[in-house]
């Protein structure tokens, strides 16, 4: 009865906006490789912090005043008058630390496994615009509060422009409206963080999925499924995502959601690094902080930035950090997609890329010293060495031959390979082997959270 | 695919994770909405206010804010008094019986002495603050008017104790607010009891 | 626990503050759970404090509904003057005077436990010094020159520095008492706990709400991740 009339009631709106033919074409019959692993989820979570962050920030936006008099008395008129103010303001200020962690992830999983390769070049541009809005978003989100960090951080930051050859300083002046960052700075910096930016960054995020649900995903073997289709053409490699992967991505947003939560509410400082102590004084444009450092996620560049003894020279090697993450598809000439058959020397070079992207968030965070200074010129060279010798690296690489098929979708742990699951299974089984573990109280609770959650956990993966 | 896919269990664990996220969201809007209701520092603009009435002349309104509202204060004279009976067949509600005010200000003079009107000045049709009119058969107002108050937004008629003529678009009679006497000239406003007075 | 939890929240929003030069800071154990110390903290705040530094973040109203002070309390001990229950805990000196006395206008103390951290202060507030050059006629280890005088010198005592040379240069190696004051070491630094509890509270009152309520929403999060990796696992099945 209900679900005849249900049926009834969509096929009436489908004759008019295809609702059914969007999600079979996007959920229900969109096929997507079996085998994906830990990275792949972070796509969904981008999302899902995305939809934090707009939430979370329209409630803020009602109590907030862009106003440069009333901007940090606004901010603690939200921590401490509105009622559940403080949790929106954690969760949106946490959301953003939150959202370079899985960008950072997201990205480095494209690295892994080629997604940026041919033909998903397109998704990989587009995301690499996402990232840039992203860190404008943040920037400009960052001066809201109207703290010590946030008006230092923005002067220093919009300075940066200045270094531009014969237009700079007017560049600057034009950005700030004003001679210093002052009232319309902040009051045009709220309109781009809480209108501009945002509409921007969906439209992209729409372009992003369009384009992958053209391509198809990428895989962590890099075989494309769409080569071999069964007789109804459906991928013989492919699963639905829906419900296979939604109900995926939605455990995966749990154990997120978990992480999230023990920030918001046991470390919404994130140590100082997701709030910082200074940004708890109000600005005061006579006064510069003893050591001023941007936000985290920015210190890899800010890093680059002061790695390059002149001015002008840092601003262009900063913009060439993320200018040569664009030319990462044209870069790479290896034959394979993923790390998997690629010759050990890529698994070398990605990781020394990836320490030195630490070293210099690390050294971003630290006041100027010759050795770190030093520091941060070796790291920037791997920085920029990755990429720029990739062609020819990448060319000359010894591959591994692709297999046809993909592997197990969920492979034992007993199967896989590798030192660090050998080291997994050996804590495993000394845990088991231990005394806590014998004695029988301990091993009834003890067991119940080790087997169902860890247990459970590492063979999910 | 398998074939020993038990779908029992398959829709009751779908069915009890639906229904512990759906908890779940129940408990995660509510700081949203919540955080919509008047926050602490608007409570504290709502806080009570006192008035001096010893200077108020026979006849005089003053305004004074209270929760970012006006609150007139009258002092009323015999004669106006003395139409709150002449006007009575004329009125929707002449008892206050569907008005909102505390219990002790629902007498015919709608205050605690007869003398000292005490009211919300915000009409209660669409909450536009209505004038004083106490002058008697006005040009304007027409002979049967004995003084009161007139909404300039819809034409809205309350008499000089605030309560709503009969044929106009006001549905109650004006509001009253808790209220009382700190000493015979100081008026408190807004906390009748101890415990909203602090 | 709550305690525990309060601990290890101080410790990571305590700022680094240690300039070059300055000896370390001493930590304080914060817990601002303790209504005791707390409640006693903002009397101190109170009756030796709020002559200078306000607290506009902070209203009479939400301390006393935070730590149960009863109306009796709060009206002799801490509404001086005309002050109203809503009101934020505003000094009654004007900052321009405060300029004119002391030549900096006394900073608002809401959210110094944040911006510096509890440990600094209550090194500061323990690191002044007799020094004769200064027009206070004391300086501070943590902060030198400072322009605020030597408040609570009549219950710490006064300080006198112990000077010592290596290599050329002089420093404070130490602090020495010279003359006690009212209260014992022991007393005065139990009071500058109370102090700074009540502090660190007023830095963030919402610390009341969020520590107890995480450990529900964790819990349920917990419950609600188990179930959801129930129903993956049993969709998976399919999946080979």
């Amino acid at each position: 009865m209900w679900s005849e009339r249900a049926s009834a009631f969509m096929a009436w709106v489908d004759e008019r906006l295809p609702v059914t033919k969007f999600w079979n074409d996007h959920a229900a019959k969109y096929y997507a490789p079996k085998n994906f692993n830990f990275f792949y989820f972070f796509g969904s979570l981008a999302l899902l912090v995305l939809i934090n962050q707009l939430v979370t920030g329209i409630f803020l936006a009602m109590a907030y005043k862009p106003d440069a008099t009333l901007a940090f008395d606004s901010v603690e008129m939200i921590m401490r008058d509105i009622s559940w103010g403080w949790l929106l303001r954690y969760m949106h200020s946490t959301g953003a630390s939150a959202f370079f962690i899985v960008i950072y992830l997201h990205m480095f999983r494209a690295l892994l496994y080629g997604s940026y390769k041919k033909p998903r070049e397109l998704i990989w541009l587009f995301g690499m615009v996402i990232f840039v809005l992203l860190m404008a978003e943040a920037f400009m989100g960052y001066l809201l509060p109207w703290g010590q960090m946030s008006y230092w951080g923005a002067q220093v930051i919009i300075s940066l422009f200045g270094a531009i050859p014969v237009i700079g300083e007017d560049l600057a002046l034009w950005i700030r409206g004003d001679y210093v960052v002052a009232d319309a700075t902040l009051n045009r910096f709220f309109a781009l963080h809480v209108v501009a930016i945002p509409i921007m960054l969906l439209a992209l995020v729409v372009f992003h999925l369009a384009a992958l649900h053209t391509t198809g995903s990428n895989n962590p073997d890099g075989v494309e499924i769409k080569k071999l289709k069964g007789m109804d053409d459906i991928p013989l490699d492919g699963i639905p995502f829906h419900p296979y992967y939604t109900v995926k991505d939605l455990f995966g947003a749990g154990v997120f959601i978990i992480l999230f939560v023990l920030v918001v509410f046991y470390l919404p400082e994130g140590g100082g690094f997701f709030l910082e102590g200074p940004n708890f004084e109000p600005a005061d444009p006579l006064k510069t902080p003893e050591h001023i450092a941007p936000v985290w996620y920015f210190t890899p560049f800010y890093s680059i930035l002061r790695a390059v003894p002149s001015k002008f020279g840092g601003v262009v090697a900063m913009g060439a950090s993320i200018v040569v993450l664009f030319l990462l598809p044209w870069l790479d000439r290896c034959r394979v997609k993923s790390i998997r058959y690629r010759s050990p020397v890529y698994g070398i070079l990605l990781g020394l890329f990836v320490l030195a992207f630490f070293g210099l968030g690390v050294l971003g965070t630290k006041p100027v010293s010759p050795l770190n200074t030093i520091l941060a010129r070796v790291f920037a060279m791997m920085y920029f060495g990755f990429f720029l010798l990739m062609p020819w690296y990448s060319a000359k690489e010894k591959t591994f031959p692709e297999p046809m098929r993909l592997g197990e979708a969920v492979v034992p742990l007993a199967k896989r390979r590798g030192r660090h699951w050998d080291i997994v299974r050996q804590g495993l089984a000394a845990i088991q082997n231990s005394a806590i573990f014998q004695s029988m109280i301990l091993r009834v609770v003890v067991g119940f959270i080790v087997f169902f959650v860890l247990l459970d956990f590492l063979f999910y993966f | 695919m398998t074939d020993d896919i038990d779908n029992r269990k398959r829709r009751f664990l779908t069915q009890s994770a639906a229904v512990v996220g759906a908890i779940g969201a129940g408990f995660a809007v509510t700081p949203f909405l919540a955080s919509m209701q008047p926050s602490a520092k608007a409570r504290a603009s709502g806080a009570p206010v006192e008035v001096d009435i010893s200077r108020l002349e026979p006849g005089q309104l003053i305004r004074v804010m209270w929760r970012g509202k006006p609150v007139w204060v009258l002092r009323r004279t015999p004669e106006a008094l003395a139409t709150l009976a002449e006007v009575r067949d004329k009125l929707l509600d002449p008892d206050s019986e569907e008005s909102e005010q505390p219990e002790y200000a629902a007498n015919e003079a709608r205050s605690l002495k007869p003398e000292i009107f005490v009211a919300v000045g915000v009409c209660t049709h669409l909450g536009c603050s209505p004038t004083y009119r106490p002058d008697q058969r006005p040009a304007d107002l027409g002979p049967d008017w004995l003084g009161g108050f007139f909404c300039p937004c819809h034409g809205s008629l309350f008499d000089i104790a605030g309560r709503v003529y009969k044929g106009v678009p006001a549905p109650k009679n004006l509001e009253i607010p808790p209220y009382r006497y700190l000493t015979e000239s100081l008026l408190f406003i807004g906390g009748a009891n101890e415990e909203e007075s602090a | 626990m709550k305690r525990l939890l309060a601990v290890t929240l101080a410790a990571v929003s305590l700022t680094v503050g240690a300039s070059e030069g300055l000896p370390p800071i001493q930590s304080v154990d914060i817990d601002v759970f303790d209504r005791d110390s707390v409640r006693r903290g903002a009397e101190f705040y109170v009756n030796y404090c709020q002559g200078c530094h306000s607290l506009k973040h902070i209203r009479y109203s939400r301390l006393a509904a935070d730590y149960d002070i009863s109306d009796e309390i709060m009206k002799s001990n801490f509404l001086l003057g005309e002050r109203k229950m809503h009101e934020t805990l505003q000094s009654a000196m004007k900052p321009e005077d405060s300029e004119k006395w002391f030549g900096a206008p006394a900073p608002d103390l809401s959210l110094a436990a944040r911006a510096r951290g509890a440990d600094w202060i209550y090194s500061y507030l323990r690191g002044f010094y007799l020094d004769p050059s200064r027009p206070t006629g004391v300086n501070n280890l943590y902060l030198p020159n400072v322009a605020m005088p030597n408040v609570l010198g009549g219950l710490q005592g006064l300080q006198k520095p112990v000077i010592s040379h290596e290599g050329g240069m002089e420093f404070v190696e130490r602090l020495e008492l010279a003359k006690p004051g009212s209260m014992t070491p022991d007393q005065f630094d139990e009071a500058l706990t109370d102090l700074m509890n009540f502090l660190v509270y007023v830095s963030e009152p919402s610390m009341l709400q969020r520590l107890p309520l995480g450990k529900y929403v964790l819990g349920f999060m917990v419950l609600l991740t188990y179930l959801l990796y129930r129903v993956k696992k049993e969709y998976w099945k399919d999946v080979h």
